[in-house]
């Protein structure tokens, strides 16, 4: 059984040798560097722009403006604005491309770029706070949604709360900025572009060049992180193929890492209000989850926190109300982790402060209103085992002793908190190929890109799993649309996917081995079956399909089965009182997950979760400049994340052992944000733990401890 | 970024070409590189100074320890002399950085480093007033997210602090820098190198348009390095204060040196870092100390006592209790430190 054994990465060694080549290491004869030049303001309109200093510029070739560009198609999702870049005057973020300077050299597109003068007639900015608001239209979350009567829940409650909490934009700051390299041959363009999901460039990209999506090729295999802002396709993808065009000449186009912060998305500004009530002895009566996110001005991103209280909890009266606020800024998009991210820390948060007015553990808090089933729709789970994984948490962390411990150590006022976790169910079409090669190796095909995840490795697990042959045997070929078209890296959903794919291709691979006298089950002797076969290969296509050939199955739709994935994050923390400084000491989380393929990439995608909730519990933010309507900080030297200090070494994570038949063939769901939701509440909690000091904001500052101390 | 020529000195002659705007000097290349790429320097001209002989010293003489302006911020912190005779030098360059920068930035370029302030460290075109940048321009940090900015010294024209945690420590060392000109070499303390925003403003005709210096250093001189006195029996601790345990900038941070007998302070010095353009010196709490036995609850209140001539500015009000603390901290600390 290959599945659940831990293997390292296939792609491992080409990335920490540097042999990887990411989407802007790619260098076709005869190519131009590009670069943005980025409008000022939040809002206004383009004047006039001055282009001489920067065409005198030593190796500046040509800057383009939204007068040169061609007329382009209409475009739609997935791109991420949907209004096309460089077409008219019309400034509604700051860091709006406005020209784009193309030279021999990327120092000279700079240099070039630094020169271009704009003049903007500016115009008010909308900010966090001053917008405009609007409900936005359902997705696969609903903007209201009622079950039962919030006001009657309300009165049979003992205790209610209403508290509001805030979350800053963020940004998802991969290592890798975004980047695209754009080559034409006739009507046909080869991308070189860093994305999450191969196939979403290809067509956007069609729908505004007017050529058939099979006629544009796009190559990444590996994509250096994205965490959602290299899914959706943005300007900058664009114009590189439109620069490209114009110019006759190969484009490449890789924003700065400030420019990385204005031309891709970000997390929206979250400010949700949460009131529950509750019976005294814990029952829960009312939720009511009301969440506004700022978006931009003419876009929509619908970021829908209030689907945590939809799904984490038993109640009969659930309410929950979404609002947008309109303001002057980049679009935002999906963010490790989005909706329940944002959610659970508000709804985990209120749950601890009624915990404590109840006087209830907040653990006993949890299973008393533990959703034996999809708490509106009543729908039966796939699978859940979020009881387990509360137990063996509880039991690795010590949960029900933590109050005989020390309560200070040093200068650190210990604190220990705990939040649920738990983080919709995307579900997406899937499709890979296996080629059975003449001496017995296996070959695994599939479009998809790696962004670090590691689903290469999972196809391998599964393909060996499915043959019984050993996983040294398979070679992946991935990252270009040149192989099966096949689905996203996004959505915590690719190794349910794809993974699900690669196991029906195997297994049709099998099946045609059964000629030659394969068993049915077990392990097979692949070079005694393709000598016997005599042929140069044998060929597996496989897809996996959702219900009624939908594009993606949400939380279970179509299915008689409510689908999400489960977890529980236990943090210690310490707090010195003096100084405000807040650390982490331990950390234990249990996630019901479905089955886990790779044992040894998943515990460092939770691992890699957590630390990321660290960061947005304790020190990340991109505020909006509200005098100017743009990002303060437009690079990490004003944008903290964590770094290696900030970790202990003591996370300690695990899966209740699962498997999920309704959810994939292989018996997963999804894990990949799963592991950021709940800890920024958890943090909080214990924060409030060590020093009593409730704060409903984040990040946690030194200085929100150093001013509640007073 | 402008193409500019680089050129190594062969001695230190040649550093004194530099006038700080068209012809700079670059050492560790940490900072300058920088603000090379955000615009806020563009000469045509790097003499680089990072391989002269004889600048990097660590040594004592008498009582005098001297370190060498080319010393990078890890041979300080990890200089058995600086561990013995001057620990809060050590750990303040130490708690600087990243290791990788540490092995490149030299102490000389440390202190010569610009403050971090977000509204100043903006890409060009600046979006916004900086009167650091663009003379005349205003200050966005004054009335603006200003988490991180002054509490004392700072003028309507800027609230900017400084940034590099040596300079506190060589503040409450009573440091000497020793500067190397055409015109010779002096020695200023290190406690007047510095300017605050006040201080540079005062004489200035039309300080709001004028491009106001940080420190005392004049165009074509150059820090050779630092003297401290090391007093016998003295004992010193660098606390830093910061949201991320590693690789970040000082929300506040305190460097202290006390000598004891019986218990009890005989002599302090204490300095506050990230709370003004220079290390603020809490002079009259120096005074105050003496006498008093090295332990929080008793040094606390008076620090806290001291921080009442703070200014803070809209967002920075915890920066008051905050370097209270601090100070406390380093103070105990200190006390239970080695002796030099």
């Amino acid at each position: 059984m290959s599945i659940g054994t831990a293997r390292p990465r296939i792609e491992g060694t080409a990335k920490v040798t540097g042999a990887a080549r990411y989407a802007a290491d790619n260098y076709p004869d005869d190519m131009l560097f590009a670069t943005t030049v980025g409008a000022s303001v939040a809002h206004g309109r383009v004047a006039a722009i001055d282009l001489a200093a920067a065409m005198n510029a030593p190796g500046v070739v040509r800057v383009l403006t939204a007068g040169d560009m061609p007329a382009l198609g209409k475009i739609a999702p997935p791109a991420a604005v949907l209004e096309l870049p460089m077409q008219g005057d019309r400034i509604e973020w700051e860091g709006q491309p406005v020209a784009l300077v193309l030279a021999e050299t990327i120092e000279a597109a700079e240099e070039g770029a630094s020169l271009v003068r704009v003049s903007i007639e500016t115009r008010p900015a909308m900010v966090p706070g001053k917008g405009r608001l609007e409900t936005p239209p359902d997705h696969f979350a609903k903007a209201r949604e009622t079950k039962g009567d919030v006001e009657t829940g309300f009165h049979e409650a003992d205790f209610s709360i209403t508290n509001c909490y805030f979350q800053p934009s963020r940004h998802h700051n991969p290592m890798e900025t975004s980047a695209t390299v754009a080559s034409w041959q006739g009507d046909h363009l080869t991308l070189w572009n860093a994305a999450q999901a191969n196939l979403n460039a290809p067509v956007v990209l069609a729908a505004a060049f007017g050529i058939p999506k099979e006629n544009i090729r796009s190559i990444s295999p590996h994509t250096g992180g994205g965490f959602g802002c290299k899914g959706f396709v943005w300007p900058h993808e664009l114009l590189a193929a439109a620069a490209a065009k114009i110019m006759n000449r190969p484009v490449r186009l890789q924003l700065t890492r400030a420019q990385q912060y204005s031309q891709v998305g970000h997390q929206p500004e979250c400010r949700q209000t949460m009131t529950l009530g509750a019976k005294a002895d814990g029952t829960l009566t009312a939720i009511r989850h009301e969440a506004i996110n700022t978006t931009s001005a003419s876009g929509l991103h619908f970021e829908a926190p209030g689907m945590a209280s939809r799904g984490y909890y038993a109640c009969e009266n659930i309410e929950i109300e979404h609002q947008v606020e309109h303001i002057h800024t980049t679009q935002p998009t999906p963010m490790r982790a989005p909706v329940e991210g944002p959610g659970s820390w508000a709804l985990e948060s209120a749950m601890d402060e009624m915990a404590i007015a109840l006087g209830i553990d907040p653990l006993d808090f949890r299973l008393k209103n533990y959703a034996e089933t999809e708490p509106v729709d009543g729908k039966p789970w796939s699978s859940k085992k979020l009881r387990e994984a509360y137990i063996e948490a509880a039991g690795v962390y010590g949960w029900r002793t933590r109050a005989e411990r020390p309560r200070q150590d040093g200068v650190y006022a210990i604190g220990h908190g705990m939040g649920t976790a738990g983080m919709f169910c995307a579900r997406f079409p899937g499709a890979a190929r296996v080629r059975i090669q003449r001496d017995g190796g296996v070959i695994i095909e599939a479009s998809a890109n790696d962004i670090g995840t590691g689903n290469q490795t999972v196809y391998t697990l599964v393909a060996a799993d499915t043959l019984g042959i050993s996983p040294d045997r398979i070679g992946v070929r991935w990252g270009d649309t040149r192989y099966v078209a096949t689905g996203p890296v996004y959505g915590s959903s690719h190794t349910m996917g794809t993974g699900s794919a690669v196991r029906v291709a195997v297994q049709e691979a099998r099946r045609k081995l059964q000629l030659y006298g394969a068993k049915a089950d077990g392990p097979l002797d692949l070079a005694e079956l393709m000598r016997r076969a005599n042929v140069e290969e044998i060929v597996g296509d496989g897809a996996w399909a959702m219900p009624d050939g939908a594009p993606a199955s949400m939380n279970g739709n179509g299915t008689p089965y409510a689908m999400q994935t489960f977890g529980v994050t236990m943090v210690e923390i310490g707090v010195d009182r003096d100084l405000g400084v807040i650390r982490l000491r331990r950390a234990v989380a249990r996630y019901s997950a479905g089955r886990i393929i790779n044992p040894l990439t998943a515990r460092s995608q939770m691992i890699g979760g957590i630390i990321w909730e660290w960061g947005k519990a304790t020190m990340e933010a991109s505020p909006i400049e509200p005098g100017h309507g743009r990002f303060l900080a437009k690079n990490l030297s004003n944008v903290a994340v964590p770094v290696n200090a900030d970790i202990p070494s003591a996370i300690d994570v695990g899966f209740v052992d699962e498997f999920d038949e309704h959810a994939s063939p292989i018996g997963a769901r999804g894990i990949g944000e799963l592991g950021s939701t709940g800890v920024a509440a958890a943090i909080a909690n214990a924060v409030y733990d060590a020093v009593g000091i409730r704060v409903r904001e984040v990040p946690i500052l030194p200085a929100h401890i150093i001013d509640g101390l007073g | 970024m402008r193409n500019f020529t680089y050129a190594a000195a062969t001695g230190i002659e040649d550093a004194f070409a530099a006038d700080g705007a068209d012809i700079m000097l670059i050492a560790g290349g940490t900072e300058l590189l920088n603000w090379f790429r955000l615009g806020i320097a563009s000469p045509g001209h790097a003499i680089d100074i990072g391989r002269l002989e004889g600048l990097n010293g660590i040594a004592l003489h008498g009582d005098r320890l001297s370190i060498g302006a080319l010393a990078t911020l890890n041979e300080i912190g990890e200089h058995p002399l600086v561990k013995d005779r001057a620990s809060a030098l050590g750990e303040a360059c130490l708690k600087a950085a990243s290791a990788q920068i540490r092995n490149r930035a030299t102490i000389g370029g440390n202190v010569l480093q610009k403050t971090r302030c977000a509204y100043f460290r903006s890409e060009a075109p600046l979006p916004w007033g900086c009167n650091k940048r663009v003379p005349g321009s205003g200050c966005a940090a004054r009335d603006g997210l200003n988490e991180r900015h002054a509490i004392f010294g700072w003028a309507d024209s800027c609230v900017a602090v400084h940034p590099s945690d040596p300079l506190v420590a060589l503040t409450a060392l009573d440091a000497e820098v020793e500067i190397a000109g055409k015109n010779g070499r002096r020695v200023v303390p290190v406690t007047s190198f510095h300017l605050t925003q006040e201080e540079a403003a005062t004489g200035v005709e039309n300080p709001a348009e004028t491009m106001l210096p940080e420190t005392r250093l004049e165009p074509g001189e150059i820090i050779l390095g630092y003297h401290l006195q090391v007093v016998p029996g003295q004992r010193s601790a660098y606390v830093k204060v910061r949201e991320r345990a590693s690789y970040e900038y000082a929300l506040v941070s305190a460097a202290v040196s006390v000598t004891l007998e019986d218990g009890r302070i005989v002599r302090a010095r204490v300095a506050l870092g990230s709370v003004a353009q220079k290390p603020w010196r809490l002079s009259a709490v120096e005074a105050r100390l003496v006498g008093v036995v090295p332990e929080r609850d008793i040094v606390l209140p008076i620090l806290r006592e001291a921080m009442i001539e703070a200014r803070p500015l809209r967002h920075n009000g915890y920066k008051i209790t905050m370097a209270a603390g601090a100070a406390a901290r380093a103070i105990v600390n200190a006390a239970m430190g080695d002796v030099a």
